[in-house]
């Protein structure tokens, strides 16, 4: 009987909803914005991937403090080309390394996020009544408190770590998907498609998952680009705070904090991880810009 | 509408004593901790047990949290271990000085972001509109930190036109006021701007709009009198709402420029586990953005005459 199995207007299975956001990505290509944004962010993941290859020192090495940028390291030739730090690190080593910490920290905060808020906005707005309520309150709650102060009282009582700062991100910022997931459920829980599979007597989490959530991917690929900027944001102020990553190892944030005391008489200490986070993040809100002048577009 | 105030109203004290539920239970579950970090790691087990036990701390839990209610309601926050005095002491002379921080900051940013936001919305995808838009990504995407830096490195070590601290040791300086309150107007007129564009655009595909235009008003009439006026009620409600920011905002530029104000005792509280002070701080932040959250819906109901009348 597969004439039951034919799909009605509007919807899309897991696969083919796949390949719609493969293509609108190769539609990328006539939004100049969007492609400076990818151009940014696959430039940083080279950089992250090659690290081991390019980076001209050991990160961790402690060789000439206060090496001013170009200066040459007497011992082996090297050139520092942007500077070292107040213990004698080698700062461009230190940002190639750094990219790693960031741009594995920063999705996988973002995907735990997702997940929590996902599977709550689906609950929410599919099951409705009580699940509705009590979910919509619980991120009502944790939305009025000011982020930042969020984070810090978390991170100040469970301590500051790579796991820690994963599981900071995703209450925060759990609550905020989940009301987007919720918003576009409510819409989408009323499609014949989705009518049709509870006639066929699918269980509710496979409409949840296979049914409404590809259906609703649109808006939350453009959320989900802006919310990585955010996160790379929080992870750098948590560094910044001294909240972040213990040291040593190079964590951009943290090369700012540990600096910033001696920037008046030193400025290429801070100031390029500043232009390292900063460029990263404005390489994803880029990308989010494109991508939602493309989905206004169709 | 009083109804509608009501309820908003009785939402903010329900959301206030569930975060207030919440802080005590994170902060206080153990009163052994409470009793470690008021006097100290060194202090020994019957010196604790006695502070516990003067304090009440062996009452229930359910007692004790009454209690530090109605502490709480009253004013009483309890003594900062670090400063050694009432909470109240230290917190309000440093709320008072980030009030006065957000002032100058809004004073700025609220006429910058709405003219920019009419300008680029007036005529979509102009190229005055366009380089708004790209302007304001770029500004949105450099964290407080890093422009602290970047202003820090122009206008203080460059040039040498400013002072690189805020500390206002001697007084009120207009001054050290310049470079945190440009750090915070830089990141955040951006999403001002971008939501007055977004308004401003939608209003002027509108039908009253464009019999204003084809009755033969001038450009500039139709702007003033027909499209500003509706096209300003959303950015009133984006810009209250922008204060939960500008609380986010200020504990960066204000531990980056050493200003004596409510975000940078907050971090300092937290970093030195000061117990009381990150309570009652934490209250305080949670009271000024929920009140500022009910403030823009009762405002926006007001401005509104769809949903005033409705």
């Amino acid at each position: 009987m597969a004439t039951v199995e034919a799909t009605p207007e509007g919807r899309q299975t897991t696969g083919g909803a796949l390949l719609k956001a493969l293509k609108s990505f190769a539609l990328l290509k006539e939004s100049w914005v969007g492609m400076v944004g990818v151009g940014i962010i696959i430039f940083w993941v080279l950089v992250a991937v090659l690290a081991p290859l390019i980076a001209p020192f050991d990160p961790l090495a402690t060789m000439q403090p206060f090496a001013k940028p170009g200066a040459v390291y007497a011992k082996t030739g090297g050139t520092f080309y942007l500077g070292a730090d107040h213990i004698g690190r080698d700062i461009l080593s230190r940002i190639i390394w750094g990219s790693r910490t960031v741009l594995i920290y920063a999705p996988l905060a973002t995907l735990s996020a997702y997940t929590v808020g996902i599977l709550m906005g689906l609950a929410a707005g599919y099951n409705r009544g009580w699940w509705d309520v009590v979910l919509s309150r619980i991120s009502d709650i944790i939305l009025s408190f000011p982020v930042l102060v969020l984070y810090i009282i978390i991170i100040a009582t469970i301590g500051a770590s790579g796991i820690n700062i994963i599981i900071a991100i995703t209450f925060a910022s759990a609550p905020g998907i989940m009301r987007i997931v919720r918003g576009l459920v409510l819409d989408l829980r009323n499609r014949d498609y989705v009518a049709a599979a509870q006639t066929r007597g699918e269980p509710p989490w496979y409409i949840m998952l296979v049914e409404i959530l590809p259906n609703a991917r649109g808006p939350l690929i453009v959320d989900a680009c802006l919310r990585l900027g955010y996160v790379i944001i929080t992870i750098g102020v948590l560094g910044f705070l001294g909240l972040g990553l213990p040291p040593p190892d190079p964590d951009w944030g943290g090369m700012i904090n540990e600096t910033r005391s001696m920037a008046m008489a030193f400025p290429h200490m801070t100031v390029f991880p500043c232009i390292a986070i900063s460029s990263l993040i404005l390489g994803f809100n880029l990308l989010a810009d494109g991508l939602r002048e493309i989905s206004l577009r169709d | 509408m009083l109804i509608f105030i009501a309820k908003r109203l009785g939402a903010m004290v329900l959301t206030m004593l569930v975060v207030s539920i919440l802080l005590f239970l994170l902060l206080e579950i153990s009163p052994g901790n409470v009793a470690t970090k008021v006097l100290g790691p060194y202090s020994s087990e019957e010196q604790r047990n006695l502070w516990l036990e003067q304090n009440g701390y062996f009452e229930p839990l359910w007692y004790r949290y009454g209690t530090w209610l109605g502490n709480f309601a009253t004013g009483d926050f309890g003594d900062s271990i670090r400063f050694k005095v009432p909470v109240g002491e230290v917190m309000w002379p440093r709320l008072w000085n980030t009030a006065i921080l957000g002032f100058w900051t809004f004073a700025v940013m609220i006429p910058l972001s709405l003219t920019l936001g009419v300008l680029s919305g007036m005529r979509e995808g102009s190229m005055l509109d366009r380089s708004i838009s790209v302007t304001s990504i770029i500004t949105t995407s450099v964290p407080e930190f890093a422009s602290a830096v970047f202003f820090s490195a122009v206008f203080v070590f460059g040039l040498k036109w400013l002072p690189g601290t805020s500390a206002m040791s001697s007084g009120f300086d207009i001054q050290q006021m310049i470079l945190p309150v440009l750090v915070l107007v830089v990141y955040d007129f951006g999403y001002v701007t971008r939501m007055t564009r977004a308004s401003m655009a939608e209003v002027m595909t509108t039908h009253y709009i464009r019999t204003a235009v084809l009755k033969g008003l001038k450009y500039r009439e139709v702007i003033m009198r027909h499209a500003l006026r509706n096209a300003l009620i959303a950015p009133f409600t984006v810009i209250m709402l922008q204060i939960n920011w500008l609380l986010s905002g200020v504990i960066v530029v204000e531990f980056f420029f050493a200003y004596k104000g409510f975000g940078a005792l907050l971090l300092e509280a937290s970093l030195n586990q000061d117990i009381f002070l990150i309570e009652a701080c934490a209250m305080v932040a949670v009271v000024v953005a929920v009140g500022t959250q009910v403030l823009a819906d009762i405002g926006y109901t007001y401005l509104n005459p769809r949903i005033r009348f409705a």
